[in-house]
């Protein structure tokens, strides 16, 4: 079977998807089997959302809306589990002035 | 034997060291090389794994915003992504040190050209993840600093910061460095004095140094008066800073209860971020050079930055100031040489010899006035010629703004007043909506003392009556026009020198970010 999913995010995190939550971010995303990726626009390009290089490169500010994708295993699930965790703002809210 | 040297940054971290300087930048580090790829590779992911395991016996007793970064950096080592292109450059016959030096370079530039100030500040992450996996490639043990020592060098990387006990004082001088940077926000959490943008020293300073990191200086090779004035500074900051965190939440008030106005300066968007905006009355002075730093940035790029700051302060107003560079603060691309630069083509004279990159910035701040408080104002205007001149480019931008149907508001517009000729003859600026007194410009210009030398130190000073006098007659005259009257320059953050500024008869002061508390503490001292 080959599951996919798609979903798109508002990052309101202060500093965007940046260290502590991309640290966050790809570990979610290796705890599923499915390929998962991220872009900035809908048409990418598209990043390997289990890289923390790539996703710190993607450069992703606050006010940035996250396209997140799946392919495989759990695709729907990953895409839910990772969308949430950008909008519970990486479990970090009100508490931006340290995160960096 | 050179005399002593002092050199002016910013200050990223408040509080006194005085130390031994230790040089950052001497390491050499030696690597052999292997005799096949297939050992090349062994090495490197030895060395990894070994930088590896040393950030995590650091997270093992690290504070949870150390531990963040130190997690962080982790991440990026375990990932393959950025090993990938060592490990193919060695199968290249690269040898394992010039391959992960070029494929982590590649990286890192990636993050010193973004238009982010965050991004730019991970750059030293990514050279500290570097140079702990270059130095565990390497048989060298790099040399302890002293303790106590002032750390000083281009940057710092933040495990070094990490691994260093402060427990015994000492501090941070880089000539590069942010005030965004990991290191300086842990610098800020610990109280580790540290001081930013430096810029280059001319000798190779060894000995003594003074860090003097509530204003943002270092004295090199320091006098036996200079080491005396600057342990009763460090005692009397230490004693001030005690007392004055009880007053942070508290609005100024005198000791009769004269309410006073307390505003921060900024240099940079992201200073706002450890500010809570209940503890000030706005922000004063934002400068914005910053943005200018490398390159002229585009009109997003301030639009957002400036929109970011306006959006923090909510109904509190923010008062940014066009682009003041020239003098000690030279952009390439935009400022000239010239032999006397304090007194040439700098601040509002040069942003009107080149008013496209002025006109820039004047849309970017119309536009971004709709979100929020702005104020702006003019740097270094000496006529009111220039003052007209200006403001008529804001009427012609947004006249164009209002014919594409661009939203955007137009702001009060003020001037800085820092040349003596406007204090001396402020009438004929009867018309502006506010003034801002620069008493660093002000005093260096009053006195012909140059503020970045240090053999004239003495006469730079606020508190001389004839700069006291043009301040109480700019503020008088203000009173009589109904204009208000702030003062933007370090010495409103100087408790030695606010009881004068209040005397003189301000009540609008605006200071670092770091002097905030301290200010106020200053302010309720006073009797006026």
């Amino acid at each position: 079977m080959s599951a996919s999913a798609e979903a798109t995010v508002l990052i309101t995190h202060e500093v965007g998807l940046h260290a502590r939550p991309s640290v966050k971010f790809t570990k979610l995303a290796k705890t599923f089997a499915a390929e998962v990726e991220v872009a900035l626009a809908a048409n990418g390009p598209w990043f390997d959302a289990k890289s923390i290089v790539k996703v710190m490169a993607a450069k992703a500010p606050k006010g940035t809306l996250l396209h997140i994708r799946a392919k495989g295993d759990g695709a729907g699930e990953a895409v839910v589990a990772l969308a949430e965790l950008v909008r519970r703002d990486f479990d970090e809210s009100g508490d931006h002035a340290r995160t960096a | 034997m050179p005399g002593p040297l002092r050199l002016q940054g910013i200050s990223a971290s408040a509080g006194y060291a005085e130390g031994p300087l230790f040089r950052l930048d001497r390491t050499a580090l030696h690597y052999t090389v292997k005799a096949t790829a297939a050992d090349e590779k062994a090495a490197l992911e030895a060395a990894i794994g070994m930088a590896t395991g040393r950030l995590g016996a650091l997270i093992e007793t690290a504070d949870s915003e150390a531990a963040g970064i130190l997690e962080f950096q982790i991440a990026m080592l375990e990932d393959d992504a950025l090993s990938g292109p060592a490990f193919a450059a060695i199968d290249a016959d690269q040898p394992a040190d010039a391959a992960w030096r070029r494929a982590l370079d590649a990286e890192i530039a990636g993050y010193e050209t973004s238009d982010q100030d965050y991004f730019r500040a991970r750059a030293a992450d990514l050279r500290d993840i570097r140079d702990q996996v270059l130095r565990a490639l390497s048989e060298d043990d790099e040399s302890a600093a002293p303790a106590g020592a002032i750390f000083y060098g281009e940057d710092i990387a933040p495990t070094r910061f990490l691994e260093t006990d402060w427990s015994s004082g000492g501090g941070i001088a880089l000539k590069a460095g942010s005030a965004a940077s990991h290191v300086a926000m842990l610098a800020r959490s610990r109280g580790v004095p540290m001081v930013v943008g430096l810029g280059a020293s001319p000798a190779n300073p060894v000995g003594v140094a003074l860090l003097d990191a509530e204003h943002g200086g270092i004295v090199l090779a320091p006098s036996k008066a200079e080491i005396e004035a600057f342990r009763r500074s460090s005692s009397s900051f230490a004693a001030r800073r005690d007392k004055a965190e009880t007053y942070l939440a508290r609005p100024a008030v005198t000791k009769v209860g004269t309410a006073v106005r307390v505003q921060v300066n900024i240099a940079d968007p992201s200073d706002v971020d450890g500010i809570d905006i209940a503890t000030c009355d706005g922000v004063g002075l934002m400068r914005t050079e910053f943005l200018f730093g490398k390159t002229l940035p585009d009109e997003e790029t301030q639009y957002r930055a400036y929109r970011k700051v306006l959006e923090w302060a909510g109904e509190k107003p923010v008062t940014i100031r066009t682009v003041d560079a020239g003098g000690d603060k030279p952009v390439p691309g935009f400022t000239v040489e010239e032999g006397n630069p304090f007194l040439g083509l700098r601040g509002i004279r040069l942003s009107l010899a080149r008013p496209e990159i002025l006109r820039v910035q004047i849309r970017a701040l119309l536009r971004a006035g709709i979100h929020g408080n702005l104020k702006v104002m003019f740097p270094m205007i000496a006529v009111a010629d220039e003052y007209a001149r200006a403001a008529a480019l804001l009427t012609e931008e947004q006249t164009g703004l209002a014919a594409r149907g661009v939203a955007h508001k137009m702001p009060p517009l003020g001037i800085m007043v820092e040349v003596p000729s406007v204090a001396i003859a402020p009438e004929a600026f009867a018309d502006v909506a506010f003034f801002s007194i620069g008493s660093n410009d002000l005093t260096q210009y009053v006195m012909a003392a140059a503020r970045d030398n240090a053999s004239v130190a003495h006469l730079n000073s606020v508190r001389h009556p004839a700069v006291l006098r043009l301040i109480a007659s700019v503020v008088a005259f203000g009173r009589e026009r109904k204009i208000p009257v702030s003062l933007c320059g370090d010495a409103g953050g100087d408790p030695a020198s606010i009881p004068a500024l209040l005397e003189a008869g301000l009540r609008d002061l605006s200071v670092a970010p770091a002097q905030l508390a301290m200010a106020k503490a200053a302010i309720a001292d006073v009797t006026v």
